[in-house]
């Protein structure tokens, strides 16, 4: 409850300030009063845009959602098999390491051109940035994670007549998936970085677009609703990820527990 | 059919010499347990007849021939901790031999084969008193019940070698003897050659049938590791029957 003090305090402090900017000047753009926010909310998420016929929150919501979503898939699956090989196999963590290492140092912003020069403007180049902006962080930060296995496990598993691979699919792979969903956590404001700055640059529709479309027209009564909207989707899948981890991993809190 | 011999055996690493001339000969289903002072190559000694490590000179044989080096189902072990899987409940912690040795491709096990394994693993779990924690992870356990499973899980899969690496060094002494009957009792019913590296003086007469000391002979306080160790004392102990006996009579 004491959590939801700073919500309702920012709140506060939004109201006044939108109310006294509008006693001095009724059409501030700045900080919108609430009623005008509700107004525009209203018209975003309820009524059919005049120019497309497409209610354009939930056009916008979707098409960032599954931009979003197919990323993280592609990059977990990628993180997965790469962050496991580099970690449990010597001879790949040898050839891999560096590579990986070097290439989680390029910003991924300054290949962005380069990604529209090579694939066009479509989904294609904005899936691909946010790819390659997180798949990096997550194969290091699980190949960390399976070398931190004790050896004393991994030696165990073999006397038990594991081969490299049952030791991968048995041993390693099930305690590397609640880390693989940890990294996915700390990876989603990345993530969700670059899918905005991907659409503010080419884009028919999305969060991010219809964010730079509307600061043209200083049109914050759009934009503080989408940004909160954004947040909200963020905390959700974030809340949705810790959730499938307590689930699929019970022994995880049980030895947290201890 | 575990017999060991060590032929002149030396462990160096470039100038560091941790084993020198260990000649051992071990016969089949002896229990050996080894006592020395830290750093006196006796977990290198325990590598080596695991597989991890290899002879820097001299030879080291199973049945004749030479070691395989590499770990395999063969030679079990217990180390004092970090053996359990943590994401496997007690059950399926035994069970992962038997689906290790029985499913080469996924590691699972379904159906008949699955019932018979489970039923394997569950009359093992009822010998060592654990049934009753079938479906709790290795995290809800005692670190007396944690190595009960642990020698479980290796015994499982009959090796014909069982290592043991100061397998109840982290425990009250009181539970400590409870696993000494534990292990006792598996090596009479499992035809295994056991070797156990212990700090319990006590422990290593009471359990084995052969006490092992490795210690250094010469020293150079210029150069402390110009000379490796080398089994000091070789003691044959009672025979099985009376120190089980033995070890029966200790109060529980």
């Amino acid at each position: 409850m004491l959590g939801a003090l700073p919500f309702i305090i920012l709140a506060f402090v939004y109201v006044i300030a939108s109310n006294l900017r509008f006693a001095e000047n009724p059409d501030d753009k700045l900080l919108p009063t609430p009623s005008v926010i509700a107004d525009t909310v209203k018209q975003y998420s309820i009524e059919e845009d005049r120019r497309s016929g497409e209610i354009l929150l939930w056009l916008d919501s979707w098409a960032s959602l599954e931009r979003i979503a197919i990323a993280l898939a592609i990059s977990a699956a990628i993180g997965l098999v790469f962050g496991v090989a580099t970690g449990v196999i010597p001879l790949i963590r040898a050839t891999l390491a560096p590579f990986v290492a070097a290439l989680s140092m390029i910003p991924p912003l300054a290949i962005l051109p380069i990604l529209f020069i090579v694939m066009g403007l479509g989904e294609v180049a904005k899936i691909t940035l946010i790819v390659i902006g997180i798949t990096p962080v997550i194969i290091r930060d699980l190949a960390l994670r399976a070398g931190e296995l004790p050896s004393e496990q991994l030696i165990k598993a073999q006397t038990l007549g594991a081969s490299t691979w049952q030791l991968i699919i048995r041993v390693v792979l099930p305690q590397i998936w609640p880390r693989l969903i940890d990294s996915l956590r700390l990876t989603l404001g990345s993530a969700w970085l670059f899918l905005i700055a991907a659409e503010a640059i080419a884009s028919t529709e999305g969060l991010g677009y219809r964010i730079f479309l509307v600061r043209r027209y200083l049109a914050m009564d759009v934009i503080l609703p989408y940004v909160v909207w954004i947040t909200v989707l963020a905390f959700t899948m974030d809340w949705l990820l810790k959730w499938i981890r307590s689930r699929a991993c019970p022994w995880i809190e049980i030895g947290m527990a201890r | 059919m575990a017999r060991v011999t060590a032929k002149g055996l030396w462990k160096t690493y470039g100038d560091h010499v941790v084993l020198e001339n260990v000649n051992l000969d071990v016969a089949d289903r002896e229990f050996v347990t080894i006592v020395g002072a830290s750093g006196c190559g006796k977990t290198t000694f325990l590598k080596m007849l695991l597989g991890i490590e290899t002879a820097s000179r001299g030879q080291l044989l199973i049945d004749g021939e030479p070691i395989v080096p590499e770990l395999n189902a063969d030679r079990g072990i217990v180390f004092q901790r970090y053996s359990l899987f943590p994401h496997l409940t007690v059950l399926q912690n035994v069970l992962l031999g038997l689906e290790f040795e029985r499913s080469r491709l996924v590691g699972r096990l379904f159906g008949t084969s699955r019932r018979n394994a489970v039923a394997q693993a569950e009359k093992l779990l009822e010998s060592i008193g654990l049934a009753s924690s079938r479906d709790k992870y290795p995290a809800q356990l005692s670190g007396g019940m944690q190595q009960r499973l642990s020698i479980a899980q290796s015994v499982i899969r009959r090796p014909k070698i069982l290592l043991l690496d100061e397998p109840f060094g982290a425990l009250d002494p009181g539970i400590t003897l409870d696993l000494h009957k534990l292990i006792l009792e598996l090596w009479a019913a499992n035809e295994m050659t056991i070797f156990m590296i212990t700090h319990d003086i006590k422990e290593s007469f009471q359990l084995g049938t052969r006490l092992l000391v490795f210690d250094k002979v010469r020293h150079d306080p210029q150069a402390p590791d110009r000379y490796g160790a080398r089994v000091t004392y070789d003691l044959k102990l009672k025979g099985h029957k009376e120190r089980a006996l033995a070890v029966e009579a200790l109060p529980a």
